[in-house]
């Protein structure tokens, strides 16, 4: 160094320090940014992977058929026809693959099965029957009169 | 030093260092490349459901199925669906009674008919997978995003609790899972429709009041549907893009 000292000298000093700073700030997005960010969007691409591999508890009604077809042809030409197997029988994923031991399929209680769809209540559609539970059949079970996969009774 | 070995060893230099990061921006992108879904090619589809007030007799089992097939929390009940049951009188439409009793979960309690022409009906709702979403925008780390395919998911690895999103979303249906402090949501059942079954609550549905539907698919029904339909977004004021569209909703759902 001459004896003359150099005239830019702070301003060299501040931009090492913020080169010093940007330089950390560099490694620090390196360690903390996924590798896979960005890719796709602002979100991290293997999020996807994760969201397609959570456990399918329904096995949807075409995989309960390919099994189980009877109940299927008695349903069609009444109104459950619509109603899914699992709607009332419950999550059977792991029954239709094989594990007869984890998903059991409910035993239905009619009370507690035909009532929350098959009652009164203001603001329900007529789209399906209804009547008043405390006027239909009073003390009899439902399936006494109306077979859950081909409900229309006898009398109708 | 003379002036070919120092040109020489610039060159060299520049030479190694462009090699360096051109190799690190490789890797970058090799790394990048989420694992391709056998069969399913997410630009494909663009998902939405269609929903229909005139079907819905508030039986409360997509609410059920929702629950089971992804393992939401019961104790204390958090919800990705529910349905709100209104009464409305027409000479009061800004101000309906809403209830909606445990989200539904065990259908609603009977209640007198309402005189005075007040009119009741059931909404159900859910995440509406805005094209521009509010809690997209606002989520600070991109642990929220809206998928090639239109569903807005949760990255929970990436989520860190603040709630912005949870505050953002105009439609409620977002909160915070007290099991991993992270946000949590309807996924559209990202895991089933990706593999061509349904969502869990359109499964369910005994009356056919929800449906998914593949916007991109030319033969989907939802083109005639909406064609011979009025439809109606939630809260369309926000400009959200949603797409769960409502066949029959009335003036006063909020």
């Amino acid at each position: 160094m001459g004896e003359r000292s150099r005239p830019y000298a702070h301003v060299l000093r501040v931009a090492g320090l913020f080169l010093f700073g940007f330089a950390v700030f560099l490694v620090v997005r390196w360690a903390l940014v996924p590798a896979d960010f960005g890719r796709l969007g602002f979100y991290r691409a293997g999020a996807l992977d994760s969201a397609r591999a959570v456990k399918v508890r329904y096995a949807g009604e075409a995989t309960c058929v390919d099994c189980h077809e009877e109940p299927a042809q008695l349903r069609k030409g009444q109104g459950h026809e619509r109603v899914r197997c699992e709607a009332c029988h419950g999550p059977l994923g792991r029954h239709a693959d094989g594990d007869f031991e984890t998903d059991k399929p409910r035993a239905l209680n009619p009370r507690l099965f035909c009532w929350p769809c098959h009652a009164e209540l203001a603001g329900r559609p007529a789209l399906i029957p209804q009547m008043d539970p405390k006027d239909h059949a009073v003390g009899e079970s439902c399936i006494e009169c109306h077979k859950p996969h081909r409900p229309k009774a006898e009398s109708q | 030093m003379d002036e070919t070995r120092r040109a020489f060893l610039a060159g060299a230099g520049k030479y190694i260092i462009l090699t360096g990061a051109a190799s690190l921006a490789w890797d970058y992108v090799v790394a990048g490349q989420p694992a391709q879904a056998p069969n399913y090619t997410a630009t494909d589809h663009w998902w939405g459901m269609i929903i229909d007030i005139d079907k819905c007799i508030g039986c409360g089992l997509c609410v059920r199925a929702c629950k089971a097939e992804n393992d939401v929390l019961n104790e204390p009940g958090r919800f990705r669906t529910w349905v709100e049951r209104y009464q409305v009188d027409p000479a009061d439409m800004d101000h309906p009674t809403v209830d909606s009793p445990n989200g539904a979960y065990d259908g609603f309690p009977e209640i007198d008919k309402p005189g005075g022409g007040v009119k009741v009906f059931f909404v159900p709702k859910m995440c509406n997978h805005c094209a521009h979403s509010p809690c997209v925008q606002v989520c600070p780390v991109g642990a929220t995003f809206e998928s090639p395919d239109g569903v807005v998911l949760v990255d929970k690895d990436r989520c860190l609790g603040c709630r912005y999103c949870v505050q953002a979303c105009p439609y409620g249906c977002r909160y915070i899972d007290p099991r991993t402090h992270t946000a949590d949501k309807c996924t559209l059942c990202y895991h089933r429709i990706t593999k061509g079954l349904t969502t869990a609550c359109c499964e369910a549905c005994p009356t056919g009041a929800r449906q998914l539907v593949d916007l991109k698919n030319p033969n989907d029904p939802v083109h005639e549907f909406m064609r011979t339909h009025k439809v109606h977004v939630l809260k369309p004021q926000m400009a959200t893009g949603a797409k769960v569209y409502y066949n029959g909703l009335d003036g006063s759902v909020r």
